[in-house]
Formats: C-alpha cells, structure tokens, sequence
C-alpha cells in the first residue's frame, strides 16, 4: 500500500508540531508555469520570496544560493486563492450554535458596529481543509438583518487573531432582499430605513459634538452604529449588499447613485439582467457559478452563466463559494471548483482566476498586498500539479506571507486512521 | 440532510406546537392491528372486486404508472469514448439505440439505414445518471412553505405516507437534473421520522402527473432516519434521545410482524372477515416480505452498526445506508452485509454527527468491496453528482486508493440502479438494458465537461444545442426568464 502524501505529512506534523521557522527565510519556486494574474502566464518561471514578500517573478532569475528551493517543474504556480464572502472562523459546526458567532442580536435589524472578527477561533478545525486546498485569504462576514455588521479579511496563517487579521473592517454588510428577514415589512420600508441611516450617519459625522452634547434630532440608529456606517458614506469602506432579485439590485444602485456609498453587490443572481448599468455604475458583483435553480422568488432569473454574461458586459465578477447554508465552511475548499464551472458556463480560464485572486484584491482595496504574484506583494501562493480548477488536480504548496502552511486536517487524520481494517489505533 | 435541514428545524417548532395538543398516536396504538398479503391479489371470486363494493385490496398498486416509452427513431453514436459501467472503457466505440435499448456497443457497431447517426469524437457516453436520494418535487422550487411537502413531521412513525403524493410534476428542478445527465431518481420523504414513508422512483420525463414520472414497476422504498433530525424534530413529544428513536424503530416492527402474520394467516386461509387494512403497517410488512426495500439515513458508523442489528432482528434487510458520513469506518462490514453506501463526496461539518465526513469516503468504500453510491439530497448537488465522484475519486488518490473511471462510473449508474432494485434494466450500456443515455461534452470527471445530449428509453430527452426543446415546467412559463435556467 501506498503511504501517500498525507500519511507522511501527518507523520511529520505530529513529530514537528511547531510552525515552522518564522523570520529570514528565502524560497525559490522553480521551473513552474506561473500566473501572476497581474500579467501573461510565464512557462518555466521563477518566483522569489524573501522574508514573507515576493522580491521576483519571471524567467532568468538569479536564485541565491541560501534559497529554499521548491522544484515546481510541470506544475503550475497561483497567487493563493480568496473567498470573498464567508462564515469561515465565525462558524463551525452549524447546528451547534455555541460554535457559531456570525449574527448579532443588533437593534432593530442594524448591528452596523459588530466586528464579526472578534468571534473568529483561529483554532477552528474547518481552517486546515481550505488552506490545503490553497485558499489563502477570506473575507468573513456577518450575516442576518438589514445591516448586518463588519466583515474581515483574514489570511489563513496558523497562529492567533492577531496574526490572521489583514484588514478589519474591510467592508460594511448588508441585506437587501426579503424585507422580513431585516426588520421591515415591505421592501419599500426597507430601502426608506437604508436611506434614512445613510443620511443620519452623514449628518452624525458632521456633528458629533452637538449629538454628544444631545443637541441633535434623535437618529434613526445607535452612536456606535452610525460611528460604524460613516465610513461607508465618507466613501472610505465598500458595503457589500446582499441582493439577488433585479429590481432589488436596482433599488440598491439607485440608493448609492444619491450618495458617495461604494456598493459591492454579493449574490446577485439576477445581476446578469442589469450587467450594462453596473458597469456604468462602476459596481463588482460577488457571483455565484452554479446555481440555476429558481429557489426563490427573489432568484427566480439565476443562472449558470452569469459571471460570463457580467464579465463580457465589462463588470468587475468575483467568483465566491457555492457552498450554503451550515456547510459552506467546510467547502470554502471548493472555490476552485466553482472558478471551474463558471469557465463550463463561458467565463474564460483567465477571468476565472482573475475572480478568485486579483479581483476580489481589488474590490476590496487590498491588490497592493494580495491576490497577485509580483515584486512586493505578500508572499501568497500556491503550487499545483496541474489545472487548479481539475478535480483531479493536487495542491502540492501553500505559502501565506512566505511560509509553508499546509497542515494535516483532522479529516487527513481520519482517513489516515481508517485507511485499513481494523482501524491503525486498534492494531496491536 | 443538507437543504432540508431548514425544513425540518422549522418543522421542530410546529410539531412542538402541535405535539403538546395531540392525541395519542394514531398509527402505532398499541391496539393489533392488520396485515398485508403479497399474494392477496390473486383471484378471489366470493368478494367484489376491488373498488366495487369497498373490499380495497393491500398493495394493489394504487397508483399505477401511466409512463409508456416514447416512440423513437434509431440512434448510433459513434466514434466516441464508452464508459459503460460493466467492463472497460470502449475508446472510438459505437452505441446503437434501438425500439427503447440499448441494441449494440461495441467498436464495430453498424447503423440501421433509418438511423440517426451522432458523431462523439471528442466526446463520452455513459449510462443515465441515478441518483437515489434526492427529495425534487417533494421540495420543489421555490422553496416557500406552500410547496414544502417532504417531512409529514407530525409523528415520528410514519410509514402511512407516500412521497409521490407529494411530488409536483411542474417542479422546475426536475428539467435541471435531466440536462445534468440524471435520467432516475429516487424521491424520498425527508429525515424528520425515524420512519419517514414510502420513495417513488422517477424518470425525468415532463408530465402532468406523478403517474406519468413513475418508473414501471420499480420497487418501493421506506425511509428511515437515524440520529439527530429525528430526536431534534420530536424533542418535546419524544423521541429526544438515540435510545428514544431505537425504541421506536423497534416498536413499530413489533407491530408491522404481527401485522404481517395476521394477514398472512388470513391470506392462507381466508377464515372470517379480513383483517382491517393499515396504511403504514401494510408498508411496513412488505419491508418484512422483502418487497419494499430500506433506504435508511445513517451518517455515524456506530448507529449503522445498531440499525443493521435491528434489521437482523426482525429479519429485514438494509438496501443501503445514506449519507453515511463514516461509512468509511465501516466499509468492511457494509461490504460482508451486502448494503451499498449512498455518499457526498465532502458534505459534512454542519452538525455533529457530520463532522468526520472525508473526502475519499466513496472510494474508501468502494476499495473496501461495498457498493459506493454517489447521491445528492440537494437539487444542486444532483446536477453534478459526476464532480461529486471526481473529488473522491482524486481525494482517494491522495491516500493511496486509486479508483478507475469504470470503477467511477458504477457509484453513479448500475450501484445506485442496484440500490433501487432496477439494475437489471437500468445502469449500464449493455445490450437489452433501457437506453438511458447520456452523451457528454468530455470526459465526465473533468469540471469542464458538459452534458450534451440525453436519452431515456431510447428517445430524445434532452438537446443542450437546442434550447428550443428544452423540457420547461409549467411554472417557468411567465416566471423564469429563460428555459433550463440558462442558455447553452
């Protein structure tokens, strides 16, 4: 029987259980065809990482002779991948409600000030399975009400909160969709409820002390939220709405017309109808690849091949996980996969890529730092046997600021331990 | 359960409600109660006929299916890679389709002057995709409250009830799994009851009526649920505990063998009036006679351990586990028992007792020498049942365990046609069997592949070049904006 490489990395992991070494380190990932996203794939390239950044990519590259080197000839070598929008860290077995911190309690439906982040359990044991997979970073967000709170990105480094933060908040979310589920009775109150926070919040920033010294008309949130929302109509931090019927996106489009609110729309499964005015409304779409089903009658119009109907129209797609509900932690994974069935569906391979790495970076500010392979940026990266989007394909290397972080899951383990009859712990 | 886990929690509050006002159970009183005859159909001239007179006859099969083969023009798909899950792959091989079978495959197959011929270079055939868990028309889209009819969570034992009473026909996730390559299903009641009802196996055809989906003379199957949907469901009224649903499997069985012998009895000798009918315990018996086969919801492998104990002890038999998350830890029993696994590939996490869900689950099983199934529960997940195997397929790899696409393609065809009790007329691309057929863009286990073509009892199903044709339900007229969800 074959060991396999899990049998060794489990075997390695159990006898070195620190992380590995921090500090100067320099590795050379060689002879791979590599995509920088930001560029022309490169055949037979070379990317230099030194102390956690990426000092060189390309052909012809001088690697020093204290480098690490990974030999990635004949496979393939990304930038790492992120999800955009997920329960990761702040959920982990859904029906255990004691492991799950995504919704606040919030007043009335806006909970504008809940940092989600502070929930996140970096022990949590769904983090391993999607880093080995080569996910890399991922935006966590809180769910439920009509402002649901503040989203997180986070790298996936093994470590505490602290190491793992990226960038806190990187966005404000909320939901314009079902009026019930935020508080509203109708759709129409809904949005009225939107504005009027929105205005609010804009009239707090300009007059903090008078609201201090209660010299201003009541507000239709608490301080602390609209502390939270005056970012996002300063223009400083994106809001990502949750909303997938047309007139919803549309309602929501007009919103931020009226005001400097940089909206991201997130679902979006009827967005393909309206592909022409977000692109003239300069708003990205996080996009979902594989549903079609009209489960809903906000969703009615969903369909396969709207990251490619988006994308040719010109609008920004980021590809998020198709997994739902109380599993989509444990697939986070699986964002490859959906980056393999958007391009089935008529996104081309590169855009696919583009919509898990360098796209999500940008719409959310942070392409100075992530989602590509060039001089400077964070030394994310991910090496493959093959087609990342295969299923056949095996992540061979996952860096995250430089380091190898591929670490046995306890779903390794298991099938490590089950892998004969009877079990190995009950062998003699 | 995956999306019906919404379902079954917003049923936990009902039945709390309801629990606390109701009355006694009704079908699982302790009062004997009749039985059921597999040979009650035979003529009996000193009573009326059934529906003339009120003598109703048990298992008659009330509602027939009404499902007739299309006709259909000879077919030959040529030149193309066969994966006919009953020997090895057939490169640049042929499929001739003929009067609703498969008539020849082979590498020399010649067509018939009046055929239509279809060149696959480039491309793959596979038998019809089965899937045998899947709860479409049960639960249909939209998923509002008017069209959820899948768990009859109003008592924990109810093998009265029927899924195909609750299938709508016009549910627009019954197209999308026929141009993902599903030509089968077996629709089940939901997970909320220790025993949920009776399946109906369905084609994918259009239909009016659930009749006309029917698979002729396909077996019934009983759901049965083990672990936590059920004890959180009847938390209130009980059972709220594993030993609490242990007992009610047991206890039902009690009723349904005595049941059986009642009727049996009076079968042989027709002494006195016959024995009153029971709904749920007629089901019940013919588990018992063999008849219906058991399709039970298990993912921890010390409660499978404990379900086939019980099936030993009322002498039934377990058709196949589903969504065995640690059917892996079992393999080698599930293997000796003959019971097949019904698997995700990597669903798992979302409640305790999905937590050691792995990846290499079906191949494990598989390697193990177990029948591996690959099923959905999800109408997603149903339109790709083929990614499903390929992830486990690669996860089994990274152990060790390679698994071949002739091995790869029996957890999506003749295993799961095995677990229906149809593989021997739906499966495999062998001569004789029904031409459920699919032809693929490429090869199925890659993402990039797509469902071209589809075929069900040799006549054309599903086009994906011709939008035109494309099986729309009644309720996407005017609501959806485009057939099949998409374009091609």
């Amino acid at each position: 029987m074959k060991t396999g490489r899990i049998g060794i990395a489990i075997a390695v992991a159990l006898a070195l259980t620190l992380p590995l070494a921090a500090g100067a380190q320099t590795i050379a990932i060689t002879g791979g065809k590599v995509y920088p996203v930001s560029g022309p794939a490169i055949d037979n390239g070379t990317v230099l990482v030194r102390d956690g950044k990426i000092v060189a990519v390309g052909v012809n590259i001088a690697v020093p002779n204290d480098a690490t080197r990974i030999d990635a000839t004949g496979k393939w070598v990304t930038p790492g991948l992120i999800d955009a929008l997920t329960g990761l860290g702040v959920s982990e077995i859904g029906q255990v409600q004691a492991t799950v911190d995504r919704s606040a309690r919030g007043d009335s439906g806006v909970a504008a000030s809940f940092p989600v982040w502070e929930g996140i359990n970096p022990a949590s044991s769904m983090f391993p399975p999607a880093r080995n997979d080569g996910i890399t970073s991922v935006v966590v967000v809180p769910t439920g009400g009509l402002v649901a709170g503040q989203a997180a990105l986070i790298d996936l480094v093994p470590g505490t909160l602290s190491d793992m933060l990226d960038k806190a908040p990187v966005a404000l979310v909320a939901q314009f969709g079902d009026p019930r589920s935020g508080g509203s009775g109708a759709r129409g109150e809904q949005y009225a409820r939107l504005k009027e926070l929105l205005d609010d919040a804009r009239t707090y920033a300009r007059r903090r002390s008078d609201f201090d010294r209660a010299q201003t008309r009541p507000f239709a949130a608490r301080r602390a939220d609209l502390e939270a929302l005056v970012p996002v109509v300063e223009g400083r931090l994106p809001l990502i709405v949750n909303a997938d019927q047309a007139s919803d996106i549309d309602a929501v489009l007009r919103l931020a017309g009226e005001t400097s609110v940089k909206v991201i729309i997130a679902g979006g499964a009827e967005s393909w109808t309206l592909a022409n005015r977000l692109v003239s409304a300069n708003v990205p779409v996080l996009v979902r690849s594989m549903n079609n089903i009209p489960g809903s009658f906000s969703a009615l119009g969903t369909r396969q091949e709207t990251p490619a109907i988006l994308r040719r129209a010109g609008a920004r797609v980021v590809l998020i996980g198709n997994g739902s509900g109380d599993a989509e932690v444990f697939n986070v994974r699986n964002l490859k996969y959906d980056a393999g069935v958007a391009v089935a569906y008529g996104l081309s391979w590169d855009d696919a890529l583009r919509a898990i790495t360098l796209t999500p970076a940008e719409v959310l500010g942070v392409a100075n730092r992530i989602g590509s392979l060039q001089p400077g940026r964070d030394a994310n990266i991910v090496v493959w046997s093959g087609d990342p989007f295969e299923f056949s394909t095996r992540v061979e290397h996952v860096l995250i600021r430089g380091r190898e972080v591929e670490r046995p899951s306890r779903q390794d383990e298991l099938m490590q331990r089950y892998r004969t009859y009877p079990p190995a712990y009950r062998k003699p | 359960m995956r999306i019906r886990l919404v379902a079954a929690v917003a049923a936990s509050g009902l039945v709390a409600s309801v629990g606390a006002c109701a009355p006694a159970t009704a079908t699982q009183s302790t009062q004997p109660r009749p039985a059921t005859p597999a040979t009650q159909a035979r003529a009996d001239t000193s009573r009326p006929a059934p529906g003339a007179g009120g003598v109703s006859t048990p298992n008659a099969d009330p509602f027939p299916s009404t499902y007739v083969v299309p006709a259909s023009r000879p077919t030959l798909i040529r030149d193309v890679t066969i994966l006919t899950a009953a020997g090895p792959t057939i490169r640049n091989g042929s499929v001739l389709i003929r009067d609703g079978k498969i008539a020849a495959v082979g590498t020399t197959v010649s067509a018939p002057a009046d055929a239509d011929v279809i060149d696959g270079r480039g491309k793959y055939v596979t038998p019809g995709i089965i899937d045998d868990h899947s709860h479409v028309g049960v639960y249909a889209a939209p998923g509002v409250d008017a069209l959820s009819d899948g768990n009859e969570a109003t008592n924990p034992v109810t093998p009265n009830v029927w899924a195909e009473h609750s299938v709508w026909p016009q549910d627009p996730q019954f197209p999308r799994a026929l141009a993902s390559g599903v030509t089968t299903a077996q629709i089940l009641p939901g997970s909320a009851n220790l025993i949920g009802g009776r399946s109906v196996v369905l084609k994918m055809v259009p239909s009016v009526t659930v009749q006309g989906m029917k698979f002729p003379g396909a077996k019934y199957g009983l759901k049965m649920a083990c672990g936590e949907n059920p004890k959180r469901v009847y938390a209130q009224r009980g059972p709220s505990t594993r030993m609490g649903n242990v007992a009610g499997y047991r206890a039902a069985w009690i009723q349904a063998e005595a049941y059986r012998r009642r009727w049996d009895k009076w079968n042989a000798d027709h002494q006195g009036d016959a024995p009153q009918r029971d709904l749920g315990l007629e089901t019940l018996a013919e588990v018992l006679r063999g008849n219906i086969l058991v399709h039970n919801h298990c993912y921890r492998a010390d409660e499978m351990a404990q379900m086939i104990d019980i099936s030993k002890e009322f002498g039934y038999k377990i058709r196949s586990f589903h969504h065995g998350v640690e059917a892996y830890k079992i393999a080698d029993r599930l293997a000796k028992e003959g019971i097949s696994a019904s698997l995700w590939s990597d669903w798992g996490g979302f409640k305790m007792e999905a937590m050691d869900g792995v990846r290499a689950n079906l191949a494990m099983v598989s390697a193990a020498g177990a029948r591996a199934i690959v099923h959905s529960d999800d109408p997603s997940g149903m339109q790709r049942l083929n990614q499903d195997a390929a992830k486990a397929m690669a996860a089994g790899e990274q152990i060790g365990i390679h698994t071949t696409e002739d091995d790869a393609i029996k957890w999506l065809t003749i295993n799961p046609a095995w677990a229906l009790g149809l593989d021997d007329r739906i499966g495999s691309i062998e001569v004789g069997k029904n031409a459920d057929v699919v032809l693929w863009s490429g090869d199925p286990f890659s993402v990039y592949s797509r469902v071209d073509r589809v075929w069900i009892d040799g006549a054309a199903a599903y086009d994906r070049a011709n939008p035109a044709s494309w099986w729309r339900t009644d309720f996407e007229l005017g609501n959806v904006p485009l057939p099949g969800g998409g374009g091609k």
